[in-house]
């Protein structure tokens, strides 16, 4: 059995495993999901270290450099990275006839990501119940970056873009049609309209009553009918995903893949039935 | 003596061969490079006539030859034809802007006078951001101080924060355990932020309640703000029994493993309510779905527009976009939240007079008041 008929079992198998959800809650669902859930933790894990921490920030630290010409405080922070290549060689490797020290990569020394350093240590300090408070300054750091950063943003795309999008001329254009012009009219007043509606809708120290009420009414209208039509194309785009799993089930039920979706199917679905006739041990209690 | 119909050929052949000229003597080609603020270009390139595609090149003052920036299609240009490339601190750069023909022979060809950039102190570009920023934040440390002084602001009611309470009170009356995701991104986006706080309020109560709760995170980062944040909690409402570390627990950080593991509690547990309140994406209608077959109460709440169809379709409540940011002001009743919210009012009440006067003077042909706003 080549790889890639094993492949295919395994892939009939999972999705088969996921798709058991639709009739309850099952050991092969239950199992499928673990491997999900276990292997992508691994996964990420693995590639938040070796494509993030290791060349952007040991890779600042450290760049791989000649070891003859090091000079200056150089010399010192290298004699650092000597003692974690004794930790970890192959997180922080030197060359076999130990010319090259430093994180093989094309990044340049930057001293400042001592302090994503600092940060970053300062979280595993949790481990440490004494000393885990510190693990907040790494927290205080990122959630006070994340809001000035995304005020600028927010307000960029979500404000200015808008009200430069929103303030359209009501204009009857000479070289459309009596019709086209109306249509034209028409888009642009359903613009602003719905803007702003939809802004009165989003007061909230104001009561909905009266003619504020009225007009927040037509703005949760423009809304809904919004997200009915963005409900709408998200299905089709679910569709097609569900048919691309449908596509590959039926490749793996071909007989180069030994009809792998039919047997796994007939063999799922005699365990489940064989499963659901045992009597329930809570039912027995 | 020329016969009348050479001359008539004559004179059209002419015509149409100064046509042409006119034509080609209106195709300009001009790339303008100026500097906006640190490592960023500003180009305005202006070409006028029936390029198939251009190409940007570049050229340090240390480069002899031009290297290609990047292909760009008519369509892919806007309107102004501006565009911002990135560059390096102080090395000037020269740019080149070349329109070609269906088959790739060169039309036209600009080259720009050489610009350098280096970091800056303000950016003028940015001058209208700057202003609205002023005045909305002005706006909101105002009203704050007005709440402060004890002047009331009445706050509209939102049903889906009244049913928080709700919620968590049937949750403790089937004895069954309150479920609580804050989105599947990390603590620099406001969306799971505001989830996190959210989740202090809501686990305020379950402490209150002596309701178990079970928050199942997507981010390390998350996972330890979660658990500072319901630690405190638990201690405010004077339950520090209640609490353990595992109520906040590391699932996975890929998405739909992470949806998967959410269903598969949901599914074994069977919480009585379940709360969405972060940042979501395709997993949203997965989780909802999967909460509404368990018979669970749902309130869901976020900030991305795609999103919201798929919780209004499958869930109880939905906070919907600022709803969900002002969420934590009306669970919270903390004047310094109430009035930044009546601040943003006010600032939302502005912005409309902007857009209605903006559009009067569009049709009467006033464009510079638009061209304020344009983003940059």
């Amino acid at each position: 059995m080549s790889v890639n008929i094993l492949g295919g079992w395994i892939a009939a198998f999972l999705t088969l495993s996921i798709f058991s959800y639709l009739y309850k809650d099952n050991p092969f669902y239950k199992m499928a999901e673990h491997i999900f859930v276990g292997v992508s933790a691994a996964y990420w894990g693995t590639l938040a270290f070796w494509n993030q921490i290791v060349p952007n920030l040991f890779g600042r630290l450290w760049p791989a450099a000649e070891y003859s010409s090091l000079e200056g405080f150089n010399v010192a922070w290298y004699k650092l990275y000597h003692g974690l290549h004794f930790l970890s060689r192959s997180i922080f490797p030197i060359s076999e006839d130990g010319t090259i020290i430093g994180i093989p990569g094309d990044q340049t020394q930057n001293l400042t990501y001592i302090f994503p350093f600092i940060l970053g240590v300062f979280m595993l300090f949790r481990l440490i119940p004494s000393i885990g408070w510190l693990s907040r300054w790494s927290l205080a750091y990122v959630v006070g970056l994340a809001a000035g950063l995304r005020m600028y943003g927010y307000m960029n795309s979500n404000v200015l873009a808008q009200m430069y999008g929103t303030i359209l001329p009501i204009e009857w254009l000479p070289e459309l049609s009596f019709f086209g012009n109306l249509g034209n009219i028409f888009n642009t007043l359903v613009i602003i309209v719905g803007v702003l509606s939809g802004l009165f809708y989003f007061f909230f120290s104001m009561e909905h009553k009266g003619v504020f009420g009225t007009v927040s009414r037509i703005g949760i209208y423009f809304l809904m009918v919004s997200f009915g039509a963005s409900f709408g194309f998200a299905v089709m785009g679910r569709i097609s995903l569900l048919i691309g799993r449908f596509n590959d089930l039926i490749e793996y039920a071909h007989s180069q893949y030994y009809f792998a979706t039919f047997i796994l199917l007939g063999v799922m679905i005699v365990t489940l039935y064989v499963l659901s006739r045992k009597p329930d041990e809570a039912s027995e209690v | 003596m020329i016969k009348r119909t050479t001359f008539i050929w004559s004179a059209l052949l002419l015509l149409f061969g100064c046509q042409n000229l006119v034509a080609q003597s209106g195709f300009t080609a001009e790339a303008v490079a100026e500097e906006v603020e640190g490592r960023k270009v500003l180009l305005t390139l202006v070409l006028d006539g029936g390029a198939a595609s251009y190409l940007l090149e570049s050229k340090t003052a240390e480069e002899a030859t031009w290297k290609a920036e990047k292909s760009v299609l008519p369509l892919e240009l806007s309107k102004e034809g501006r565009m911002t490339v990135a560059v390096e601190n102080y090395i000037p750069i020269q740019f080149r802007w070349t329109a070609l023909d269906a088959e790739g022979n060169v039309i036209l060809q600009s080259e720009s006078e050489a610009v350098e950039t280096g970091a800056k102190w303000f950016n003028p570009y940015r001058t209208g951001i700057f202003i609205m920023l002023l005045f909305v934040s002005g706006l909101i440390l105002y009203y704050i101080e007005s709440a402060k002084k004890a002047k009331e602001i009445y706050l509209r009611p939102i049903a889906g924060l009244n049913a928080f309470e709700e919620a968590v009170g049937r949750a403790t009356e089937m004895g069954k355990s309150v479920l609580y995701v804050p989105g599947i991104m990390d603590l620099d986006q406001v969306e799971t932020i505001a989830g996190v706080i959210i989740l202090g309020h809501v686990s305020k109560m379950t402490a209150r309640y002596e309701t178990g709760l079970n928050v199942p995170v997507s981010r390390s980062l998350v996972m330890e703000a979660s658990r500072e944040i319901v630690r405190e909690s638990y201690l405010s409402e004077g339950r520090p029994d209640l609490f353990h570390q595992d109520m906040v627990h590391y699932l996975t950080d890929d998405q739909f493993a992470f949806a998967a593991g959410v269903d598969g509690i949901m599914l074994r547990e069977k919480p009585a309510a379940t709360f969405y309140q972060g940042r979501f994406f395709a997993e949203s209608l997965i989780l909802a779905e999967t909460g509404n077959s368990i018979g669970a109460i749902q309130i869901a709440g976020t900030g991305s527009p795609a999103q919201l169809p798929f919780f209004i379709t499958a869930c109880d409540y939905t906070l919907i976009g600022e709803e969900f940011f002002a969420a934590s002001a009306y669970l919270g009743k903390d004047p310094k939240l109430i009035g930044s919210i009546k601040g943003q009012d006010i600032a939302k009440a502005g912005i409309m007079i902007l857009i209605g006067l903006g559009v009067v003077l569009e049709t009467f042909g006033f464009s510079a008041f638009r061209e304020l706003f344009k983003a940059m």
